[in-house]
């Protein structure tokens, strides 16, 4: 990002409008067998210093948002039409290379599996310097042990890590150090895509812990994504809901556990095993339906326990039935 | 009658890595028997590089223990014949941690659950073999139609994680051991393939190893428990008392740290560290400069297993009231049924 549109972004946040906003974001998949509908009009904001979660059925399209926001969508696949506004700038209506500035500075990534990515021959020294050099941020000869040892000691690790390689470093510290490279150019907006789904609770909990101080530090917003709802319930404050390309619900991380209104909401949070009373392990019966053939009405209405005539002949809209509270879903 | 699989004694070391002289020991002196009369499920958590994969690894012949042996029917692994070693590649099936590790790129979702049906010769007919893949895939909640021909990349997350559970449930064995086999799904689909498990579990008599990090499904599937630390047993026993009432500092540690799908219940505050500020030995035990119940015998001595009731117990000498019992002697706490 230009340091005028990052003043630009720190003016709109201070006259209270949103960091981000997407607007009706479409992402296929180009497949032999026809377009895969991955995300299919999803619209969202973010206000600044927020920490939104994103959950919803595996295949439902989260990855998919997260590298659409980093324009980092690569073919088959397809950004089809919407907006995503950083700031007040559109990011799908810049060219490729002033979306390299914007990454990092003003959308970082933490992707799925990124601990696995790191480079296995490089130290992290190189890789996070790596990162830096390619969005024109090198750092001075001088300052690059400074500058190297703090941001490391930012994500709890101690400064020696610079000099080592992947291998010699635990799942929990990879992911410490994809963290750090995400973070080096102090983002306006964090993406973190299921950051801790292969760590333990003992380790996640630090990461998380991290995230939350690097957040604050920066006054960044967060968007999380995962599966886990005991780790959105602990760590963001809204949350949306996806099912097939769809945002069904999004609403304070409260309301998805005391009244989650869209179905499969309610079915999600119903599947959630408990630790303190063994009990039957219920999923929802039946499967998402296909992203290439999509059904007419609401892509839940298949397995849906509460679908009715409506339901298969017109798709329900996201709409505001609660204060604060989005859902799609004719019943309402 | 010998158990069915068996590890005795085993320990695996790993030489340290260029920066470090010390040898890293993965797994130490490790005894444990699955049984398959009746059919179990064990659950073995433990933090990022306890042990648990190493231990699978180990388990599925993968690896060679440093010392000790892996016994399948009551011979060890490495004297197996061809045809007893044929056998046993296909009664004990793996799920695999990484999906991203397992799959070659170049190979399409066919080719992965094709390839069994040929070595084992499961199906007479193409048309045979196509419809155990897709009721395999159906099995776990995938289309088939829209994922046979797609390469890894192709996917999500979980879906390539289900792949390799319907790969699994093709052979039919007579063990599966799933390393973190739900770890990128979501929530419904965790209860539907957990579920999975426990159904071929009772039905086909199956037994399972659940390797995992995460306690609630642990608790929720399986009937006992090995919680490992740093390549020991710290906690063992009957799931429901471990993770109701854990004794050990780790396991309470692990079982306070997990995260409650309730805002209203925050995360309790992270335990003070251990306050000895002693140097560790390799004679210590492996949780004392963590500990926040450390005493100077813990760095001087590791403490044994005690069995602190019939279904349980705890390397800690917090619990040195009760009778110490051999490295080799897990499954004796081990309960036989169901708690449920
Ligand atoms: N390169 C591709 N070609 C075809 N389809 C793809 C491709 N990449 C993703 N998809 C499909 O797009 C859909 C959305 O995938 P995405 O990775 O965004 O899901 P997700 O919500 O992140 O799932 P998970 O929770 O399992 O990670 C899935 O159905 C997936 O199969
Ligand atoms: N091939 C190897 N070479 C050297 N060290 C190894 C090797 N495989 C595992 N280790 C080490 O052995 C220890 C145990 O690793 P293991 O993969 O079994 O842990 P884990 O419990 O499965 O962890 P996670 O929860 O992260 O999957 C770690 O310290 C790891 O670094
Ligand atoms: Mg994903
Ligand atoms: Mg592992």
């Amino acid at each position: 990002m230009t340091a005028d549109t990052a003043r630009h972004a720190t003016a709109q946040a201070q006259a209270g409008q949103p960091l981000l906003q997407v607007r009706d974001l479409r992402v296929y998949y180009h497949t032999p067998r026809g377009a895969a509908k991955a995300v299919d009009g999803v619209s969202f904001s973010l206000e600044p210093g927020e920490r939104l979660g994103l959950v919803g059925e595996s295949g439902s399209g989260k990855s998919t948002i997260a590298l659409s926001l980093m324009r980092l969508i690569k073919p088959p696949g397809v950004i089809e039409g919407g907006e995503v506004l950083l700031g007040g700038e559109d990011l799908l209506a810049k060219s490729e290379e002033e979306m390299r500035q914007v990454r990092l500075a003003g959308v970082a990534m933490v992707a799925q599996g990124a601990m696995n990515s790191l480079n296995p021959v490089k130290r992290v020294r190189e890789q996070i310097l790596d990162g830096l050099a390619d969005h024109g941020q090198p750092i001075a000869k001088r300052a690059v042990a400074d500058t190297l040892g703090a941001l490391l000691r930012s994500v709890g690790l101690k400064p020696e890590v610079a000099g080592m390689f992947p291998h010699e470093l635990s799942g929990g510290m990879k992911q410490r150090v994809v963290t750090a490279i995400a973070i080096s150019l102090r983002p306006k907006v964090i993406i973190a895509d299921e950051p801790t789904s292969a760590l333990d609770v003992v380790v996640q909990r630090q990461i998380m812990d991290t995230l939350l101080r690097v957040q604050q530090d920066l006054g960044a917003a967060v968007i999380l994504i995962g599966h886990d709802m005991g780790l959105m319930a602990q760590f963001v404050t809204r949350l949306g809901v996806m099912y097939a390309g769809k945002l069904v619900e999004l609403c304070p991380v409260q309301a998805i556990f005391d009244e989650p209104l869209m179905p499969y909401s309610q079915l999600l949070i119903a599947s959630l095993p408990s630790l303190t009373k063994k009990g039957e392990l219920r999923g929802i019966p039946g499967l998402p339906p296909s992203l290439l053939d999509r059904p007419t009405g609401c892509p839940f209405r298949a397995r849906c326990p509460h679908a009715f005539d409506r339901c298969a002949v017109e798709e329900p809209a996201l709409r505001e039935l609660r204060p604060g509270h989005w859902a799609a879903c004719h019943l309402y | 009658m010998a158990p069915l699989l068996e590890a005795r004694n085993v320990s695996k070391v790993f030489s340290g890595g260029l920066f470090s002289r010390a040898q890293n020991i993965a797994l130490d002196d490790f005894s444990f028997a699955l049984e398959d009369a009746p059919p179990s499920i064990t659950a073995v958590v433990g933090e990022s590089g306890s042990g648990k994969t190493t231990l699978a690894r180990l388990l599925l012949g993968l690896a060679a223990p440093t010392s000790g042996s892996v016994r399948y029917n009551g011979k060890d692994l490495r004297k197996h014949s061809r045809a007893e070693w044929r056998t046993f590649i296909r009664e004990v099936q793996v799920i695999f941690q990484d999906p991203y590790e397992v799959y070659n790129p170049f190979y399409t979702v066919d080719h992965v659950l094709k390839e069994p049906i040929r070595k084992f010769a499961l199906a007479g007919t193409k048309a045979q073999g196509r419809a155990l893949m897709e009721e395999a895939l159906t099995a776990v909640g995938l289309r088939p139609e829209e994922t046979l021909g797609r390469h890894p990349h192709q996917l999500s997350g979980g879906q390539r994680q289900r792949i390799m559970v319907a790969r699994a449930l093709l052979l039919k064995p007579r063990v599966i051991i799933a390393d973190e086999p739900v770890s990128m799904v979501d929530a419904s689909l965790r209860a539907t393939i957990l579920n999975n498990l426990r159904q071929i579990n009772r039905q086909f008599g199956i037994s399972i190893l659940y390797i995992t990090h995460d306690l609630t499904t642990a608790y929720q599937l399986s009937e006992n428990i090995i919680v490992l630390y740093r390549g020991g047993v710290a906690e063992v026993g009957s799931v429901e008392r471990v993770v109701q009432h854990p004794q050990h500092p780790y396991t309470r540690l692990l079982v306070g740290s997990v995260p409650l799908p309730d805002p209203r219940r925050p995360w309790e505050a992270a335990p003070a560290p251990s306050a000895l500020g002693r140097e560790m030995t390799a004679a210590s035990c492996r949780f004392a400069d963590r500990c926040p119940s450390a005493m100077p015998v813990c760095i001087e001595v590791r403490p044994p297993l005690y069995q602190t009731n019939p279904d349980r117990a705890a390397a800690c000498y917090l619990y040195d009231d009760a009778p110490a019992m051999a490295t080799g002697d897990i499954n004796q706490v081990f309960v036989g049924e169901a708690a449920d």
